[in-house]
């Protein structure tokens, strides 16, 4: 029940920011964020408002864990 | 975009059904409940079920918004159509559910009827701000991902002093079925994946009760190694009897969720009794507007009482939702109950269980 | 901007009608049958032929990649092409709201021009009329046209399990600009709509090797392989890698929640062709403008359903489209 993509910040004001989202750009707001969040960084995007800042970091750390995963079972 | 291009990786998205073969049992059975229509549709979508063993069983349950509003709750919106010259502001999920008396906002807005889809709700206050003359209201559906996104919506058209802008507020909010299928002694689940944005907003802590009920607890983002690898922590949760709360959507979900979020649901709403079709009335899992924005109450200013739930004879949405049966296993599936004439909730939807059974599986 | 207008005058036959003909639509259109005006053309064409019929209605009518008086064009002939016949002569119907630019008028008579004389076709009679602009504010066009026959590309019976499917280009992009162009949605992108000239991919191919092939419009592949696929025993299997699609148009049907398969195409033939000739209708159809983006996407098979294998490897049922797209939030 969360049609949500990661958009790219592109510009931002206090209230809203414009993201990228693979492509098409749109105005959401910003009354839904717990942080700041800077031009070049990931919102997830749901109903035209930023719900999350993306984390790169923690997506490395999944992504690694599940390579591991997944050479357990080749190697 | 890598964030998604990462997660989409068709190589780790095989190597991770390797695994989940790998590790099943062959003489135990795995049923796995998600609770998300987003779920839904992105298992059916990627095909999902077809690349799992024979004993991983996926079921869908009550994570449909648009499938548990009520039918009291839809035909409230044609009620106060009927009533007053009134524009009806809606995300497009709800255009085709049809009223009892079988019109659908899809066939009012045909008929001339001022019907407009919103992708955001703060379109909709915009809206209603650019056309101070005329009556709107927004219907307020989904879960605990798009309900402080509505309270924004109310707290900036009170900051316009908007007095031509009404909400019916028909937001739901999850812990309270997840008690109800706990406490559901015919409950035949093994492990739940959890929704992924609703926990962007939530956090972790209203999946406790979960492990504290010997299931499997893993939250789950939308894309398929997302997804299959959830589904794997399940696996491993079930064979280890070791149960917990496991967010394996560290992306984009924070532990504590988002307190903002919450704080907007707290300014705006009040927890209600609502009624959920299929189950029926759960307290306090409904999102009622509080005394300090109840001008902004459609039902209360229009005079409208969403009448309460009655199951449709024939119909076993509710026995779908809770994961007791298929979809088709319903005599009704396909058979007087169809995407373009559905008989009960579970059809109403795109993302609901049977829709997504009947679209998707040959 | 000259703000001329469409008025009711233009409309009743008198001589702002006549005037509107000579100067807007005599004067663009090249070929010398339309300018005798009779009521009836006089064409001469022995032979089969194919006979094709369609109204554009689309809003905006001014869209990203094009505008309804290509499509008008381009829509009908490619109806001939994808049917096996070379386009020859079309009938161009305009029904105007009162108070219509007349600059946008032009424009729009222009570019259909310009869409007939790509594709070679001539347009040899027509009609204008005006109508009351509560009813649609924006031009209603019909086109009908005649071509002669090269083959048939109708016939369901040469459909057998082990043809191949080609898409002749990229899915979804007049959709998704046509979404992309409604204001209120306020989104931006560079998606351009893929309307254009299909027969020039059969002038390139021939016909040697295609059995069947349609126009993916409205509904997009989904609609086309179900169509198909009632009427025959067999269905279809594809391989959702194999399908071209751009990267933005991807992400925008995923932030709508469309799949875009079900998605509208002006540009994309659905093409169905013997197994061992498959590669080289292909290798032709990628040294055209309108199919450099073709792919072999899938193959008849004996079940009598479409199914797409993902790129996870799994197998799903492609649903047929019903109505509108309607973006969703769950």
């Amino acid at each position: 029940m969360c049609l949500g993509l990661p958009g790219r910040v592109m510009e931002k004001n206090d209230f809203s920011a414009v993201v990228d989202i693979g492509g098409t750009k749109r105005e959401v707001s910003l009354m839904m964020m717990p942080e700041e969040v800077d031009v070049g960084e990931y919102v997830m995007v749901h109903v035209g408002f930023a719900i999350s800042k993306m984390d790169p970091e923690e997506a490395r750390k999944t992504l690694e864990t599940l390579m591991d995963i997944a050479d357990e079972i080749d190697g | 975009m890598k964030l998604t291009v990462d997660f989409k990786n068709p190589e780790l998205a095989k190597s991770l059904i390797d695994k989940i073969s790998a590790e099943v049992f062959d003489e135990k059975s795995y049923n796995i409940m998600e609770i998300c229509g987003t779920h839904t549709v992105s298992i059916f979508r990627y095909g999902i079920r077809s690349v799992l063993p024979e004993n991983v069983n996926l079921l869908s349950g009550p994570g449909c918004p648009v499938c548990v509003t009520s039918q009291g709750e839809i035909d409230a919106i044609f009620e106060i159509l009927a009533k007053t010259d009134i524009c009806v502001l809606t995300f497009g999920d709800l255009m085709r559910v049809p009223g009892s008396r079988g019109e659908s906002l899809e066939d009012m807005q045909s008929e001339g009827y001022d019907i407009r889809v919103v992708l955001s709700p703060l379109d909709a206050v915009d809206i209603a701000e650019k056309e101070p003359d005329r009556n709107f209201v927004l219907v307020g559906i989904g879960f605990e991902t798009t309900a402080p996104a509505i309270a924004a919506s109310v707290v900036s058209a009170e900051e316009r002093s908007l007095r031509n802008f009404y909400l019916l507020a028909y937001n739901k909010t999850m812990p309270e079925v997840i008690k109800f299928l706990l406490n559901d002694s015919k409950l035949n689940v093994d492990g739940f994946l959890c929704p992924g944005h609703v926990s962007v907003v939530t956090g972790e802590e209203i999946y406790f009760s979960l492990p504290e009920n010997n299931k499997a607890a893993v939250i789950a983002g939308f894309e398929p190694v997302d997804i299959l690898s959830s589904i794997l922590y399940i696996i491993y949760q079930i064979n280890r009897n070791e149960f917990k709360v496991y967010n394996n959507y560290s992306r984009a979900v924070r532990r504590e969720g988002n307190i903002k979020a919450k704080k907007l649901l707290e300014e705006v709403f009040v927890k209600c009794t609502a009624s959920w079709r299929g189950i029926g009335q759960l307290k306090n899992s409904g999102l009622c507007l509080n005394k300090k924005y109840e001008h902004f109450d459609a039902l209360k200013v229009f005079d409208v009482d969403p009448r309460p739930a009655i199951a449709k004879e024939g119909c076993r949405c509710g026995e779908v939702l809770k994961g007791y049966i298929l979809p088709k296993e319903c005599s009704m599936f396909g058979n007087g109950c169809t995407p373009e004439k559905p008989f009960g909730p579970c059809m109403v939807s795109t993302e609901g269980a049977c829709a997504a059974y009947f679209k998707y599986s040959s | 901007m000259n703000m001329k207008k469409i008025t009711m005058a233009h409309g009743s036959g008198g001589k702002a009608t006549n005037d509107l003909i000579k100067n807007l639509i005599v004067e663009n259109f090249s070929g010398s049958i339309l300018g005798n005006l009779g009521d009836s053309a006089y064409i001469n064409l022995c032979g089969d032929l194919a006979f094709s019929s369609d109204s554009f209605v689309v809003q905006p009518e001014f869209f990203p990649g094009g505008d309804i008086g290509e499509l008008s064009v381009y829509g009908t002939c490619n109806d001939l092409a994808v049917s096996g016949a070379v386009p020859m002569y079309l009938s161009f119907s305009l029904i105007l709201p009162n108070g219509y630019i007349m600059d946008d008028l032009e424009k729009i008579v222009k570019s259909a021009a310009k869409a007939a004389d790509e594709v070679g076709i001539e347009v040899v009679c027509g009609d204008t009329k005006v109508i009351n602009s509560h009813s649609s504010n924006t031009p209603i066009i019909n086109t009908a046209g005649i071509g002669v026959m090269g083959a048939s590309l109708n016939d369901y019976s040469k459909i057998k399990p082990g043809d191949k499917v080609i898409l002749t280009s990229d899915i979804a992009r007049h959709g998704m600009a046509i979404f992309s162009a409604r204001k209120e949605l306020e989104l931006e992108n560079s998606i351009q709509s893929d309307c254009g000239n299909l027969y020039s991919i059969f002038e390139k191919t021939g016909y040697d090797g295609i059995k069947f092939s349609r126009d993916a419009t409205r509904g997009g592949v989904a609609a086309v392989l179900h169509e198909i696929s009632d009427k025959i025993s067999a269905g279809f299997y594809l391989y959702e890698n194999m399908i071209p699609i751009q990267e933005d148009v991807v992400y925008l049907c995923e932030f709508l929640g469309f799949d875009p398969l079900v998605v509208a195409n002006e540009g994309v033939a659905v093409i169905i062709s013997e197994a061992k000739k498959a590669q080289k209708i292909l290798n032709k159809i990628r040294q055209t403008k309108m199919g450099r983006n073709a792919s072999i996407v899938g193959e008849v098979y004996e079940t009598n359903n479409v199914v797409m294998e993902t790129k996870i490897g799994g197998v799903r049922t492609v649903e047929m489209p019903s109505g509108d797209l309607l973006p969703r939030i769950c």
